[in-house]
């Protein structure tokens, strides 16, 4: 019954894949400048402000949620985190290949590993996506490990989660953040609407934000393609985190503006402004509204959609920051080319696509119709600690 | 002691003799087809901007603290004592943060080029090293463009504007901005008539003050961290400790049940 619509998707994949690769050729053929609309006036595009800072923060479920379950302890979102840890680890790996493409000089991506230089808020971004990535390699592997039946290795990742996950939170709070101190070096070419010293706080802040929705997003998706999915009642749970981090967002993005004198720049529409509106509208207001209404924050289609708010409203949020905000100082529109846009939108069908296999073939999804409760308790990113059994046994 | 160029634009006559020497210092061609182009780019490193009968040379200001050095993460860029702000190609990975960063708009990338390197005046960083004047400043017929210590060139430049006041702008250009900048303007008018903005702030400042927190997070952040996941499953042992005393006493037992 859903045959015509998978092949009407397959079809866009495989057209978006081969721009992507035709594009790809082009880029490492030809050089950035024939291949992207990227200028001395404007130096970072598309691939900077979607790949990069989109990329990282629709990752940011990973930490949040295990720290949620390791160091807060709060049992019953365990089976939230593979599907999380999972998004993270995609997540990076796709900002790597991403970085692959926008460096002028790729095959030294690694420089900043050797050549340091501290007071570069670059510098700080190069170190937290290499250790990242590592330590979101080590949460997964129990995935691979378990699928492998690899005992020993299980007991040695299971001996370390913890330093992991607390290492995990504090690299991921450190880039969050960081990736908006990259535009605190420019406060007379970002626009006042999105220039503030607190844009690192505000980066964090959404990132997390994000993740969850990402989080409800997958869960929905999961559920449409392989039956796989959360429970409800844990939806919910994720969704009233939602509301009450959005709600804490929109007032401290309010009160900057306020306190920056630069409400006023909302009385008077334009470029800048009616894209602003877009963002807080999409992915703050709406949301809250509809999150605020019990029956809509308590049905999986209402928190689906909610989900899909979130994380396009902080998609226009970045690539504002990123783009829109810099265009009149730079004196330019930018508008990416082909190249650009198709090497983003093959990056992203490669996301959607290794996320379904590994949720297909690796045990990511707890079973359908199986309670999350009873879902093997404690073996989503490694084996259970025992007292976490006797917690559950006592209970049950 | 820290070099500076003093540009003073009342006294260039926009014989663009600049651009030709640092176009050949920098092994660059030069025609007149490039000449009328009046922007910084790869294939131009200084100009002269007209604006009516006035000139204004554009170039690398070489800050004394230099938002491009402090936001390259490989350190290719670096400020010297000298005072020159070079950039070490072999070290630069092409982000191209040094672009976004400058206030001035001085770096230039080589779009064209496979593998790009990022162009932009180095006060002429070896010939200064050896004790030698810029290139610009040897070309130039009318001493517009002076080359020497920044502190006497500072003082030079204020006398410059006492004995005519009438003829200048009473603002040294580079003394103040971003913290000071080794290459100083002098102009009868407004620097923003050549695009020229006046941000005042020490950039890298900015940047550094969200760094020197990382410290702190990750001291305090892993502190609170590990103990809140002591306390949370400390919980745990010590029921799961009692819960196995419970099978030998029935007064833990009743206990348990009672709350």
């Amino acid at each position: 019954m859903s045959l015509p619509k998978m092949t009407f998707w397959k079809t866009i994949m495989v057209v978006v894949f081969v721009a992507g690769a035709y594009a790809t050729f082009l880029r490492f053929t030809r050089g950035l400048g024939a291949t992207t609309n990227l200028s001395d006036q404007f130096p970072w595009g598309l691939w900077i402000g979607f790949d990069v800072l989109c990329g990282v923060m629709m990752a940011a479920g990973g930490f949040a949620l295990t720290a949620t379950v390791y160091i807060f302890n709060l049992e019953r979102f365990r089976p939230i985190i593979r599907p999380a840890v999972l998004t993270a680890f995609l997540g990076y790996c796709l900002v790597v290949v991403a970085l692959l493409y926008d460096l002028g000089r790729p095959y030294r991506i690694w420089h900043p590993l050797v050549m340091w230089n501290p007071t570069s808020v670059m510098f700080e971004v190069g170190w937290c996506v290499t250790l990242y990535t590592t330590v979101l390699a080590l949460e997964f592997a129990p995935i691979v490990f378990e699928r492998l039946r690899l005992e020993k290795a299980l007991r040695v990742q299971h001996a370390i989660v913890i330093p992991l996950v607390i290492a995990g939170v504090l690299l991921s709070t450190l880039h969050q953040s960081s990736l908006g101190s990259l535009y605190l070096i420019v406060p007379e070419k970002l626009h006042p609407l999105w220039y503030t010293p607190l844009l690192p706080v505000f980066f964090f802040l959404s990132a997390i934000c994000v993740g969850l929705a990402m989080t409800i997003f997958e869960s929905h998706m999961s559920s449409k393609a392989f039956g796989k999915q959360l429970e409800l009642p844990l939806l919910i749970s994720l969704g009233r985190v939602l509301l009450v981090g959005l709600a804490v967002y929109a007032v401290l993005r309010f009160q900057d503006l306020y306190h920056r004198g630069a409400l006023s720049y909302l009385r008077h529409l334009g470029y800048e402004t009616d894209l602003f509106y877009v963002e807080v509208g999409v992915g703050l207001l709406l949301p809250i509204a509809l999150l605020l209404n019990r029956r809509v924050r308590e049905s999986a289609g209402g928190l689906y959609v909610i989900a899909v708010l979130v994380v396009l409203g902080f998609i226009t949020n970045r690539l504002n920051v990123s783009i829109t905000g810099m265009e009149a100082s730079a004196g330019l529109h930018y508008i990416p080319k082909w190249t650009e846009v198709a090497v983003t939108g093959s990056i992203v069908v490669a996301g959607f696509v290794i996320f379904a296999l590994a949720a297909k073939y690796l045990p990511i999804f707890p079973e359908a119709k199986v309670p999350a409760r009873l879902f093997p308790q404690g073996t989503l990113i490694g084996p259970s600690p025992p007292q976490v059994e006797l917690a559950f046994s006592r209970k049950v | 002691m820290s070099k500076g160029i003093l540009y003073d634009a009342t006294l260039c006559i926009g014989c663009r003799l600049c651009e030709k020497a640092c176009a050949e210092r920098n092994k660059l061609a030069y025609d007149d087809a490039i000449a009328s182009r009046e922007t910084l780019s790869e294939h131009k490193l200084t100009t002269i901007v007209t604006r009516g009968d006035k000139f204004m040379r554009r170039l690398c200001m070489n800050c004394q603290d230099p938002a491009c050095a402090s936001v390259c993460p490989v350190a290719a860029l670096r400020k010297t004592d000298m005072g020159p702000v070079t950039y070490d190609e072999s070290r630069c990975m092409g982000c191209r943060y040094c672009m976004l960063a400058c206030p001035f708009g001085v770096p230039k990338y080589e779009w064209s080029k496979l593998l790009p390197r990022v162009r932009k005046c180095d006060m002429c960083a070896d010939r200064v090293a050896a004790g030698r004047q810029t290139a610009c400043a040897e070309a130039c017929p009318t001493g517009a463009t002076k080359f020497g210590d920044r502190d006497d060139l500072i003082a030079e430049a204020k006398e410059r504007i006492a004995k005519a006041p009438e003829q200048y702008l009473n603002h040294l250009y580079g003394l103040e901005e971003v913290g000071g900048t080794s290459t100083l303007l002098l102009s009868s008018v407004p620097f923003d008539t050549f695009g020229l903005r006046t941000p005042s702030e020490r950039l890298p400042m900015l940047t550094y003050r969200a760094l020197s927190h990382i410290p702190d997070i990750v001291s305090l952040g892993g502190v609170l961290l590990g103990g809140v996941w002591w306390i949370t499953h400390r919980r745990l042992e010590v029921a799961a400790a009692e819960g196995q005393n419970q099978r030998g006493k029935k007064e833990n037992n009743e206990e348990d049940e009672s709350q």
